[in-house]
């Protein structure tokens, strides 16, 4: 797993200012992940999930330590190869979904696009790839406010997917779903990991994804308590891509 | 990204009707404030040039000294050789002669003996030569109320309101009572053709209007004329003009150390009109400046608002890798389409707008009868070049600073943040 990790964190602290004292959200932790690897962060809320992530996504930068992002230390990463490293390599799916209500499905999969210089047919290939993968090719034309919450979710992962990152955070995403779409939601993320061997990191507590997840590391008072690498992950459906 | 961008603008209406409207409302009134202002400031000051100071006017040093005695003892000499000199070195000037006169006009009974006397403010211009312009430019036409015009010397216009006074119609004989040039006591009697009203109460108190060889011949003023005026043919008054003008009367005309020597003053000159002018002349860039500052503010807010309502937006293409500058940048993008969009919108009605004041104009005679001031009856716009660029640039030049300073956010915004502020 070492030789083949996509992300190194060694002896990270994280502290925020708190007043005139300091927080410390992240104390020493140290990890690695593997290309592919399907992963989540879990524990109780201020344990530092979405800290770890942040930093993970070049978002924000350790107070100590480093990460290790596609040979990328992201303490030393100015402004602009952030916003190239989040662009080129780096996908990301939030609870909320954050779909922008004025455009069609397929405008807010291709929005992630728009950055990068590719021609508006390989654009359109890679956008109906990734509504394929999620399953929503006959949802297009349609605007966010004409979907249900699995669906808004979908477009998301599809977002997310759309550039064929090596990475994708996930904060919470399926805190606002039932049971039937946490699932099919999570089966498909899953599906998508292995076929396109993307990494994808959750910070989540909810047990219906937890039990998808090849590896759970545990964290409270920002340091990591257990890093469980489990062999009896469930069973899933293939998605052709 | 721009196809991209345009697609949001046209469909999310609080990005594009609402600033749209905002702005063009604001360019509007800007057009429209500043062309009115313009034709009302215009208006008053060509009323005063139609009726008191011309655009030049020469009178001689002792009369101006004591204008407000109307000193005919002191008035101009020679005016037909005048005339023709200042016609021959001015050609691109109309000159005018008037004589003003002061007294009592006397209104006698059918035995013709005094029924009542009202004091007199008398004015003689040239009604009666064929294709004069006179009755015109002072407005006497539209004025008369009752009766007619005068057609024969001998014939007079007197105020409404002294009319209805002594219940004199037209006519009636009145005398007018008063001195000559030389000193003599005067009194000549006119029939009353008609009656004037000119909705002013300065002139409707005892105005009396004749012809101005009548006047000479009553008040001895044989070749003589309390002033002369001069008009730039164009009708408009050029104070530049005017002063290059002055400047060759002067060295033509004047002896210096000379009452009598005619003298040359500017409207600007005259009756406080210069700062009058001045006030005119920055009547657009006040109203330009002000709608700078005030759509600026607002802008802002709208853009604050704005913002606030795509915080997630932009919380989603900072997460997905595009660069806050590139954001910003994409923000005074927009701003420009808009501002030019609005903008244009603004000043076109505006321009529609002015155009029909500029024609029809603003009747409010009915509510300057009381006043004393010189005024105008009817208001008009005045549509000049200025009203292109007065609001379109100051509308986007709002507009744009609006959103550049609302767009500041993006760069206070931290990313470390957006994990929290996109979940809420």
């Amino acid at each position: 797993m070492e030789n083949d990790s996509i992300i190194k964190i060694e002896k990270l602290i994280k502290r925020f200012p708190v007043g005139k004292t300091e927080f410390t959200a992240l104390n020493g932790i140290s990890a690695s992940f593997g290309r592919g690897e399907f992963a989540g962060l879990a524990g109780p809320s201020g344990s530092g999930k979405t800290t770890l992530l942040n930093i993970i996504g070049s978002l924000d930068s350790p107070s100590e330590g480093d990460v290790d992002v596609l040979g990328n230390s992201v303490s030393s990463l100015t402004h602009k190869q952030s916003a190239k490293l989040r662009n080129r390599h780096i996908g990301f799916i939030f609870q909320t979904y954050n779909l922008l209500p004025v455009y069609t499905v397929f405008e807010n999969v291709e929005f992630a696009l728009l950055l990068q210089k590719l021609s508006r047919s390989e654009r359109k290939k890679a956008v109906m790839d990734a509504l394929e993968w999620v399953g929503l090719t006959d949802k297009v034309k349609s605007r966010p406010s004409m979907l249900s919450g699995g669906e808004c979710q979908r477009v998301a992962i599809a977002r997310a997917m759309v550039k064929r990152p090596d990475i994708v955070l996930a904060d919470e995403p399926t805190a606002n779903l039932d049971s039937k779409n946490s699932h099919h939601i999570i089966q498909t993320m899953k599906n998508l990991s292995r076929e396109l061997k993307t990494t994808f990191i959750f910070a989540t507590h909810d047990e219906k994804v937890m039990q998808y997840l090849d590896r759970i590391i545990s964290l409270e008072d920002g340091k990591i308590v257990k890093d469980d690498v489990k062999t009896d992950s469930k069973p899933q459906d293939h998605v052709s891509i | 990204m721009i196809k991209f961008l345009i697609k949001g603008i046209l469909r999310d209406r609080s990005r594009s009707l609402l600033p749209v409207l905002v702005v063009a409302t604001g360019v509007f009134l800007t057009v429209f404030m500043s062309a009115f202002l313009k034709g009302i400031f215009n208006d008053i000051t060509d009323i005063n040039a139609r009726f008191t100071t011309g655009h030049v006017k020469i009178l001689t040093r002792a009369y101006a000294e004591n204008k407000d005695q109307v000193p005919n003892d002191l008035a101009l000499m020679d005016v037909g050789k005048l005339l023709t000199r200042l016609q021959a070195d001015y050609p691109y000037m109309e000159w005018v002669e008037r004589i003003h006169t002061g007294g009592l006009i006397d209104v006698p009974d059918s035995l013709g003996e005094t029924r009542g006397q009202g004091q007199a403010i008398g004015t003689a211009v040239d009604l009666l030569s064929p294709g004069t312009i006179e009755p015109d430019r002072m407005n006497i036409k539209k004025s008369n109320v009752k009766g007619s015009m005068p057609a024969k010397h001998g014939e007079a216009l007197i105020s409404d309101d002294f009319a209805e006074r002594f219940n004199v119609s037209a006519g009636d004989n009145v005398t007018l009572f008063g001195a000559t040039m030389n000193g003599s006591m005067m009194f000549k009697t006119f029939t009353v053709s008609g009656t004037l009203k000119f909705g002013n109460t300065i002139l409707d108190r005892g105005a009396i209007f004749m012809d101005i060889r009548d006047a000479r011949q009553a008040l001895d003023m044989d070749d003589a004329a309390s002033e002369v005026l001069g008009y730039f043919k164009d009708g408009i008054y050029d104070d530049i003009k005017a002063q290059q003008l002055q400047a060759s009367f002067v060295s033509k005309y004047t002896v210096e150390g000379d009452d009598f020597s005619p003298q040359m003053f500017r409207l600007a000159e005259q009756d406080g009109l210069g700062d009058y002018l001045k006030l005119a002349e920055s009547a657009g860039s006040v109203m330009a400046f002000i709608f700078v500052i005030a759509m600026s503010i607002v802008l802002w807010n709208t853009g604050l608002l704005g913002g606030l309502r795509r915080y997630s937006e932009f919380g989603i293409r900072l997460a997905l890798g595009e660069e806050k500058k590139h954001i910003y940048k994409t923000t005074i993008y927009e701003a420009i389409v808009i501002g030019v969009i609005g903008s244009g919108i603004g000043t076109g009605v505006g321009l529609g707008a002015a155009f029909y004041m500029q024609r029809y104009g603003l009747d409010i005679s009915g509510i300057t009868n009381n006043i004393g001031m010189m005024l105008p009856s009817v208001y008009r716009a005045e549509v000049t070049p200025a009203l292109f660029y007065i609001g379109f640039f100051p509308g986007l030049i709002a507009t744009v600073l609006g959103s550049a300073l609302a767009g500041f956010a993006i760069y206070k915004r931290k990313t470390a943040q957006l994990f929290h502020e996109l979940e809420v």
